[in-house]
C-alpha cells in the first residue's frame, strides 16, 4: 500500500523483472533474479500470475483462447484436455458463459476476472495483483476481493496486492507494507498499521487530506508568486 | 545552437544504433519464428500485403495508364510511338514499381503494424505476454515483419503487372499503338538483369518499410500520443528511406 507515485507499481515491476535495478538486489524465491538469463527468467516467469491494472487481454482473441494462451505456448495438452483446464478457469471467476465474447465485449470487471482466470491458467506459485481494484464499480469489486480470498486460499500460494485501497487490503491482506517515497515506511497487521503511531501511516489509513503528505504541490510562496515580480508567473 | 544540434544529431545516432540492434536480433530470431510460428507469419502476410492488393491494383492501372500516356505523346514527337513499351515496361519494372508500391505499402500496412503494435504496448499487452513467458519479439513483432517482407515482392509483381497492363490499355486500346509492336519492343530491350534489378529493389524495400513500422511501434511511447507518433514517423521514416535507397541501388546496377 501507499499514496500514489510512491514506487508500488515499480517494485512490482522489479520483482518480474520487467525493469532492472540500478543498485541492489531482488531475490525471488532464493535466486538473484537479476542475473538469470533469459531463459532462465521465462521459466521462473511460468510461476508467476500477473494481473495487471486494467486486465491488459490480448484484445484479438476470444475470452477463451486469451485464457488459454500461455497453456498453448508452454504445453503440448490435447485440445480437449485444454479446454477442461480453461472452462475450469472460467468456471472459477464466473464467467464460463462468456468464453466465446470477445474483450471489447467485456465491462471492466469482466475483463478484469478474466485477466484473473488467465493469471492462474498455469497453477502459479505467485499472484501479483496491481491495483485490482481501481476503476471498478462497488458489485465488481466486491467480487474481485472475494475471489483473491478464494484464489489464495484454494490454491495455496501467495498472493502480493498492490493497492492504495485501505479499506479492500486491510479486508483481504494478512501482512501489509506501507510505501512513502520510494521506502517502506511501515508493516505489520491491518490491525497494527491502524494503531500504527506514525504521522504518514496514520494520515494514509484515515485518509487525512494534510499531514506529511501536503495538500499542496512544492509551489514557491503564494504572496509572491500572485503579487511579486512577473518572471515567476511566466 | 550548435550545441543543441550536436545533442541532436548524437540522439540520431543512439537511435540509429538502437534500430541496428533491434534489426540484427529479429534477423537472429526469423529462422526459428518461420519454422515453429509459420501460421502466425501467414497470417501476417494475409494482414499485410492480400488486404493490400485492392490499392495496390487501383494505384498500378492508373500509374500504367499515365506512363503510356506521357511515353506515347513524348515519342509521338519522333515517330517512336512503337517504343511506348519500352518506355513503360523499364520505367514501371526498375523504378515506379517498386518505389510506389513501397510508398503504398508504408502508408496502407506499415501504419497499420506500427500503430497496432503501440496500441498493444500501451494496452500493456506486450507486457501481460512478457509476463505469461512469451516473447513478444517472437510472437508478435517477428511476425509482422517477416509478413511484411514476404508481400512487399509480391505486391511489387502485381503493381508492376497491372501497371504494363494499363499502360497497354492506354496506349494500345486508346491511342492506337501496334499491339505486336508493344510487347515485342518490350520484350526486346528488358532482360533478366532489369528484372532482377526490380525485384532486389521490392526486397530491400519490403525489409525498410517493414523494420521502420515495427520499430516505431514497438518502441512508441505507451500512450494515445505516442502511438499516433509512432505511424506518422513510420510513413515519413520509410518514404525517405525508400528514395534514398532507390537512388544508391539505381545507381549501383547502372
Amino acid at each position: 500500500m501507499g499514496p500514489s507515485g510512491t514506487g508500488k507499481t515499480t517494485l512490482l515491476q522489479l520483482i518480474t523483472r520487467q525493469l532492472r535495478p540500478d543498485r541492489g538486489q531482488v531475490i525471488v524465491d532464493g535466486t538473484d533474479i537479476a542475473t538469470l538469463s533469459q531463459s532462465e527468467l521465462y521459466k521462473l516467469r511460468r510461476r508467476f500470475g500477473v494481473l495487471f491494472q486494467h486486465g491488459a487481454l490480448l484484445t484479438d482473441m476470444s475470452v477463451f483462447e486469451n485464457v488459454a494462451f500461455a497453456i498453448r505456448e508452454h504445453t503440448h495438452l490435447p485440445e480437449s484436455l485444454i479446454r477442461h483446464v480453461v472452462l475450469t478457469k472460467l468456471h472459477a471467476v464466473g464467467l464460463r458463459g462468456a468464453a466465446d465474447l470477445m474483450p471489447a465485449q467485456l465491462s471492466g470487471g469482466m475483463a478484469r476476472r478474466v485477466a484473473l482466470a488467465r493469471a492462474i491458467a498455469m497453477d502459479p506459485d505467485i499472484l501479483i495483483y496491481d491495483e485490482p481494484f481501481v476503476g471498478l464499480d462497488p458489485i465488481s469489486m466486491g467480487v474481485i476481493v472475494k475471489l483473491l480470498g478464494q484464489i489464495n486460499d484454494a490454491l495455496n500460494i501467495t498472493s502480493i496486492v498492490v493497492s492504495h485501497d485501505v479499506h479492500d487490503v486491510t479486508a483481504v491482506a494478512d501482512y501489509s507494507y506501507v510505501l512513502a517515497d520510494g521506502k517502506v515506511a511501515a508493516e505489520g497487521t491491518p490491525e497494527e498499521l491502524k494503531n500504527s503511531s506514525s504521522e504518514l501511516v496514520r494520515q494514509f489509513m484515515h485518509g487525512l487530506p494534510d499531514g506529511p503528505v501536503g495538500f499542496h504541490y512544492d509551489a514557491p510562496d503564494y504572496d509572491e508568486q500572485l503579487l511579486g515580480k512577473r518572471r515567476d508567473v511566466s | 545552437m550548435f550545441r543543441e544540434m550536436m545533442v541532436t544529431f548524437s540522439e540520431f545516432l543512439r537511435n540509429f544504433g538502437a534500430m541496428w540492434l533491434f534489426f540484427l536480433r529479429l534477423l537472429q530470431l526469423s529462422p526459428s519464428v518461420m519454422v515453429t510460428r509459420f501460421r502466425l507469419v501467414a497470417y501476417q502476410v494475409h494482414n499485410a500485403g492480400a488486404l493490400s492488393i485492392v490499392i495496390i491494383m487501383i494505384s498500378g492501372l492508373f500509374v500504367g495508364g499515365v506512363l503510356g500516356l506521357q511515353a506515347y505523346s513524348s515519342l509521338e514527337k519522333f515517330n517512336a510511338e512503337d517504343s511506348t513499351g519500352i518506355f513503360a515496361g523499364l520505367g514501371l519494372i526498375k523504378e515506379i514499381g517498386p518505389v510506389i508500391t513501397a510508398l503504398l505499402f508504408a502508408g496502407r500496412a506499415g501504419t497499420a503494424l506500427a500503430s497496432e503494435i503501440g496500441l498493444m504496448k500501451a494496452t500493456d499487452q506486450l507486457s501481460a505476454m512478457e509476463m505469461m513467458a512469451v516473447d513478444p519479439l517472437r510472437y508478435v513483432v517477428v511476425p509482422r515483419f517477416l509478413g511484411g517482407i514476404i508481400s512487399m515482392p509480391l505486391l511489387t509483381a502485381v503493381f508492376t503487372t497491372i501497371g504494363l497492363l494499363g499502360a497497354h490499355l492506354v496506349a494500345v486500346e486508346m491511342l492506337g499503338v501496334d499491339v505486336g509492336a508493344y510487347w515485342q519492343q518490350m520484350q526486346s530491350v528488358l532482360d533478366m538483369d532489369d528484372i532482377r534489378e526490380g525485384i532486389i529493389k521490392s526486397v530491400v524495400f519490403g525489409l525498410i518499410t517493414s523494420l521502420v513500422a515495427v520499430w516505431e511501434g514497438y518502441n512508441c511511447v505507451p500512450t494515445a500520443e505516442g502511438v499516433g507518433r509512432a505511424t506518422t514517423r513510420t510513413v515519413v521514416v520509410s518514404a525517405i528511406a525508400v528514395l534514398i535507397f532507390n537512388f544508391m541501388i539505381t545507381a549501383t546496377f547502372l
